[in-house]
């Protein structure tokens, strides 16, 4: 497992946003980590007690945040702590890349797997795999698509002086 | 015409479809109250005020402007940003301008393909040549403009700053009535909140009580495809009725007519975007294990982004479908 | 060290980036990602250290917190399933409620794995700001303390499960140990003597097995195994089933007449405990010493219950001891538990896999453990080492490493098998003066008092020799090798191809996990290795705790282990649910789901999804209720919240959005 070089300076590197359950891929990314597997730098692995915890919304909001791909990591069928947090994750998924589909993100960058607390290499390999298979993708990087989709519309305006005063004495 | 010692009410429409001004209209009797208590200086749909009667009034001397309808054209934002000046108060009307509304599914496609859609393209239409709205033309040595049409549809807080949101397709007379009284009273929430209880529809659900505590089920069901029974909630028979995601405010309205809530009024204050939200809810509420009976059942819905972002798609996290070639690029 | 002073107002994190020596400063530029956390908003103090965890570092802490009045604490140093605890400790000594607590791997997530000093510093300054950003909203929480059963359920009444219950039990707390055999004992009853010292086994054995029989602490069920376990930690409700063994134990006094008197006047059953090598009738004692000394009816080969004809002899024998009872049906008894410890051992690799040796091929092949049997004076052969047909073997060859060291079967190393094979290798020779050959790969002997056993074996005259064996086979190609078995081999010290012929050879196969220990793991919710060895919540730190609070491990159900590694682990797992119980009561974790209630609709969508029905529907007021005291926080339900009426302590949607927004400030910088 070559770690590719790669630079996020110029802003062309992709970001994996992660969340990884703990008691296994999260205890398995820790294991990557105690035998120094090697996996490219571009992902951010955020902790949630289970897969079952990734509201959809968060995926959205990463993409929303400039996130190239969102990865989500969770115990094997059967094997989830909280006996089937996992399958809900995987149904919530589902659907969700439906919509995600629809609105132009490529399947590839939303990836559900199951990785269990002993699967280090697993961590690693999926890491790679992605990181390489969003790299083909391009960047999504939708806070600079909304300045250019924003670029049409005239400056936002804010609140005019007469608005401010008429306001101010209410204490608003 | 104008009464200086009444607070002056401006009501304006964007891309909409004239049903919030048919709310408006609905307030019936009650809108003798209102133009009691209040001066409408300006409602194209009704009165015959012309933008330039607006224009020469002095910033913030309007107590409320309501605007209804999604900004689509550069007119609705020039006129965003007047009624922004000019009103103390500007109010969001109704979903499109809440959230962007049904026009608001037109960032599913690109303004090219909206065009040529409805212009070209669909069968009604006789155009051999093809022709396109331009936003300029010269006919007979005079030169004629039209509003640019955009790319994407924007709700009224992507353009300009908003006070308050009256949600809705279209709003509710109580509701309106309710915001008109809070605004004249001065008894208002915080500044850009939501003018409806910031709880989902369930809450006010005659069927409510008939929802079994443990509801999974096995596939979902559009209207056309059962019998409802009017007693049970529509959930339980299998219809995707959003209620337990959608913002109450309209006592239950579709319900009781025995259609399921389609989340006009959007999601609750803590939801940040409530497709995602949906596929959470949605996603949870039926029973499948393997990838095939997963996909079996989610097949069961035709057309996810039109069914849980079909008033909120430019409100949404993502706001439009991204497109390798938008414009994007060429901005960056 | 660097400080920075954040102006006045707002939330005073104080930010503490770990050098951990060279672990993350050798890649992650810490001075810089220091300078960089002083910048960040709300960060009052930043301050690098080269050993957070030591108590310098974490008084660092502590007196930051009173000096510069901090209010939230960030530490960026190894994983939080590591140290955690150590810094919500620190931030609690330092006078702040512990969950104003946020941590940073930049050691297993950042420097461990990274190769680039520039992309992993800059990965770790996005790790920073994201718990900065986190650890901001984060709310004062209190840990709840459940109270802990003084009981504990040992599974497995091997020698780990033995050594684990009578610890136990000898520290005053009850025991129930649960044993799927008719007897305890495991496969330490079927050796004859251990390596190195060549103790008589059953003779260390034995009177433990009685002991438990005998210890009023201990509830000893064999024959029995659990079917269902529930609760958490202290709080454990367990189902076991109890097979029938059609012998009422309170009335069997064990005088073993009924055996004799079966009407099979000649045992014809292949005997499980001896492997085959011997005959049992429908109505058995494993051993003469097994514990209890309750015999057992096979149905399967009893005629009473194949044609219920049967003069029942056995019943006349027992007479008016009437203990006989073939009515008996499967029990299931409930119990309550504050710990399990989980001593469910192992199985040996199963020789036939191997094609070429040819076990279950020639007769004269055998493994291992049939060999054991075979030297031990209770065995089939009353301690004589011969062939199928009686005779005595002249020639013998042991295979070392049978499944083990082979990347077509397991990988890894069995740990006992060398030395198991050496104190074969001894016994056949002392019994039967045979040439004994060994055939090994490498001859680990990492114990007290081994290298000097298999130096004294080699001077015994046992022959070595180094290489893996390709074939077994009866095809002679001299005279010799008539009617023998050959062993070819590539004898890797001569430098060539041997072929070895023998009459008897004994294969030494490897230790596997138990073939349902997927199961068990499930049924217990703990996890496996790849092998498929429970798994230990960390492998030097806490090598006989799991993930699952409350649940231990002893003996090789964690992993291939001789006896005294067994018992010594079974000693510590004995001593880890002591002290559990001593202390009255565990703290778990806040990390519950809670109900915003005036906000919930009532819609009951979070109602089926809880796994431990810890959400009720509130009719009266027409709510959910969220019962947190059996809530685990999984967090299922707050993900599913239509409304976003159900948050998670510490993980909340603010925190999470915060923590999405802090790791992608670098990805939307650079845009």
């Amino acid at each position: 497992m070559e770690e590719q070089r790669v630079g996020t300076v110029n802003g062309q590197e992709p970001t994996i946003v992660a969340f990884f359950c703990t008691w296994c891929t999260y205890t398995a990314a820790d294991l990557a980590g105690t035998s120094r597997m090697k996996y490219p730098p571009n992902v951010r692995i955020i902790r949630v007690m289970c897969s079952g915890r990734v509201d959809p919304q968060f995926v959205v909001e990463a993409f929303a945040q400039g996130a190239d791909g969102v990865l989500i990591g969770g115990c094997h069928p059967g094997d989830c702590h909280y006996v089937e947090g996992n399958y809900k994750a995987l149904r919530r998924i589902a659907l969700l890349k439906r919509v995600l589909r629809t609105m132009g993100i490529e399947d590839e960058r939303l990836r559900l797997e199951w990785i269990s607390a002993s699967e280090g290499d697993k961590v690693a390999r999926v890491i790679s795999e992605m990181v390489g298979a969003v790299r083909r993708l391009g960047r999504l990087d939708l806070p600079a698509k909304r300045r250019g989709w924003d670029a049409e519309v005239l400056p936002h305006g804010g609140p005019t002086e007469a608005l401010a005063a008429a306001a101010a004495p209410d204490g608003r | 015409m104008s009464n200086p010692t009444k607070p002056q009410v401006a009501f304006y429409w964007c891309a909409s479809c004239g049903g919030c001004e048919e709310a408006v209209v609905d307030l019936a009797d009650g809108v003798l109250a209102v133009v009691d208590a209040v001066d409408i200086v300006f409602w194209p749909v009704a009165l015959d005020f012309k933008r330039s009667d607006v224009e020469a009034r002095p910033d913030g001397s309007i107590a409320v402007a309501f605007v209804n309808g999604a900004i689509r054209t550069s007119e609705q934002e020039e006129m965003a940003h007047m009624l922004r000046r000019k009103a103390q108060f500007l109010i969001a009307f109704g979903a499109c301008s809440h959230l962007g509304g049904i026009p608001g599914l037109a960032n599913l496609w690109d303004r090219e393909s909206v065009l040529r859609g409805s212009y070209s393209e669909a069968p009604s239409v006789v155009n051999p040549e093809g022709t396109l709205p331009q936003e300029s033309w010269q006919e007979d040595g005079r030169r004629v403009t039209l509003p640019a049409f955009r790319d994407t549809v924007r709700t009224l807080d992507q353009v300009v700053e908003v006070d308050y949101y009256i949600p809705g397709c279209p709003p509710t007379p109580k509701l309106l009535m309710d915001a008109v009284q809070a605004i004249l009273s001065g008894a208002l929430p915080p500044r850009g909140s939501v003018l409806a209880p910031d709880i989902a529809l369930c809450d006010q659900c005659h069927l409510k009580a008939t929802k079994p505590d443990r509801l999974l089920l096995a596939s979902f069901k559009r209207p056309h495809q059962v019998l409802i029974d009017p007693e049970t909630c529509l959930l339980s028979q299998g219809l995707l009725c959003l209620g337990p995601a959608t913002r109450a405010g309209c006592e239950a309205l579709c319900p009781h007519g025995n259609m399921p809530c389609t989340g006009c009024f959007g999601p609750t204050s803590r939801v940040h975007d409530v497709g995602a939200k949906l596929v959470s809810a949605v996603g949870s509420a039926f029973d499948a294990s393997s990838p095939d009976a997963i996909e079996a059942v989610l097949s069961t819905i035709p057309d996810p982004v039109g069914t849980f972002y079909r008033y909120s798609l430019p409100a949404s996290r993502l706001r439009r479908k991204v497109s390798q070639a938008a414009p994007a690029e060429a901005a960056q | 060290m660097r400080e920075a002073l954040s102006k006045n107002g707002g939330p005073r994190v104080g930010v503490y980036i770990c050098h951990c020596g060279k672990n993350i400063a050798g890649l992650v530029d810490v001075q810089r990602l220091t300078e960089y956390a002083a910048t960040l908003p709300g960060v009052a103090v930043a301050r690098d250290y080269k050993y957070m965890c030591s108590d310098p570092g974490q008084v660092l802490i502590q007196k930051d917190i009173a000096e510069h009045k901090l209010d939230r604490i960030v530490v960026a140093a190894c994983s939080p399933l590591l140290h955690e605890r150590t810094f919500r400790s620190a931030t609690e000594a330092g006078g702040l409620n512990p969950f104003y607590f946020q941590m940073v791997s930049i050691r297993e997530h950042a420097s461990w794995v990274h190769t680039d000093k520039e992309e992993a510093t800059r990965k770790a300054q996005d790790l920073v700001r994201a718990a900065v950003q986190r650890v901001i909203y984060h709310e004062s929480l209190e840990r709840r303390r459940v109270p802990i059963n003084p009981a504990v359920l040992v599974v497995g009444g091997g020698i780990a499960g033995i050594h684990a219950a009578l610890t136990i039990a000898n520290g005053g707390k009850h025991v129930y140990l649960v044993e799927r055999e008719p007897t305890i004992g495991g496969h330490m009853a079927k050796f004859d003597k251990t390596f190195p010292t060549l103790d008589c086994a059953a003779c260390i054995l034995t009177p433990k097995m009685t002991a438990v029989r005998a210890h009023p602490n201990i509830t000893l069920w064999t024959y029995s195994e659990v079917s269902q376990v529930e609760g958490y930690v202290g709080n454990y409700k367990v189902k076991v089933k109890r097979r029938p063994r059609y012998i009422n134990e309170e009335l069997c006094l064990g005088c073993l007449e009924c055996i004799p008197a079966c009407i099979y006047k000649e045992a014809k059953h292949p005997d499980e405990f001896n492997l085959g090598l011997s005959k049992r009738r429908p109505i058995y004692i494993p051993f003469p010493q097994a514990v209890p000394q309750v015999v057992v009816i096979d149905p399967e080969t009893c005629i009473e219950f194949k044609s219920g004809k049967c003069k029942k002899t056995c019943v006349e024998a027992c007479g008016e001891r009437n203990a006989i009872d073939f009515r008996q049906t499967e029990r299931t008894e409930e119990i309550e538990v504050g710990a399990i410890v989980l001593a469910t051992g192992f199985k040996t690799f199963d020789a036939g896999r191997v094609p070429y040796y040819g076990y279950g091929v020639y007769p004269n092949v055998y493994s291992a453990l049939e060999i054991e049997r075979l030297v031990n004076a209770s065995g089939p052969t009353g301690g004589e080492v011969v062939l199928r047909d009686g005779r005595k073997p002249e020639r013998v060859g042991i295979i070392h490493c049978v499944g083990s060291r082979d990347e077509n079967y397991n990988v890894y190393c069995s740990r006992v098998c060398c030395m198991y094979s050496i104190k074969l290798a001894h016994l056949i020779k002392e019994r039967t003066e045979a040439e004994v050959y060994n055939f090994y790969i490498d001859i680990r002997t990492p114990g007290k008092g081994f290298e000097e056993f298999y130096t004294k074996t080699l001077a015994e005259g046992v022959h070595f020799v180094r290489g893996k064996v390709g074939q077994v086979s009866d095809w002679a190609t001299a005279p010799e090798e008539q009617g023998k078995l050959v062993i070819q081999v590539e004898d890797t010290l001569a430098g060539m191809i041997r072929r070895i012929p023998v009459d008897m050879v004994v294969l030494s196969p490897g230790l596997d996990p138990q073939p349902d220990a997927q199961e068990v793991r499930r049924l217990f919710n703990i996890s496996c290795s790849n092998e498929g060895w429970f798994l230990e919540r960390h492998p030097k730190l806490a090598p006989v705790n799991t993930f699952t609070d409350g649940i231990f491990l002893a003996g090789a159900c964690q992993g291939p282990k001789d006896i005294p590694d067994s018992v010594a682990q079974a000693g510590a797992a004995a001593a880890e649910s002591l002290a559990l119980i001593d202390a009255g009561y565990f703290e778990l974790e806040p990390t519950t789901a809670y109900l915003l209630a005036e906000e919930c609709s009532g819609c009951k969508t979070c109602i089926p999804l809880c796994p431990y029905n810890a959400i009720a529907f509130d009719a009266e007021i027409a709510k959910a209720a969220i019962n947190e005291a059996l809530c685990k926080g999984c967090g299922v339900c707050v993900a599913a919240c239509p409304s976003g009426s159900i948050q998670q302590h510490l993980f909340d949607d603010r925190q999470i959005y915060a923590e999405i927004l802090g790791v992608l400030a670098g990805a939307t910088a650079a845009s």
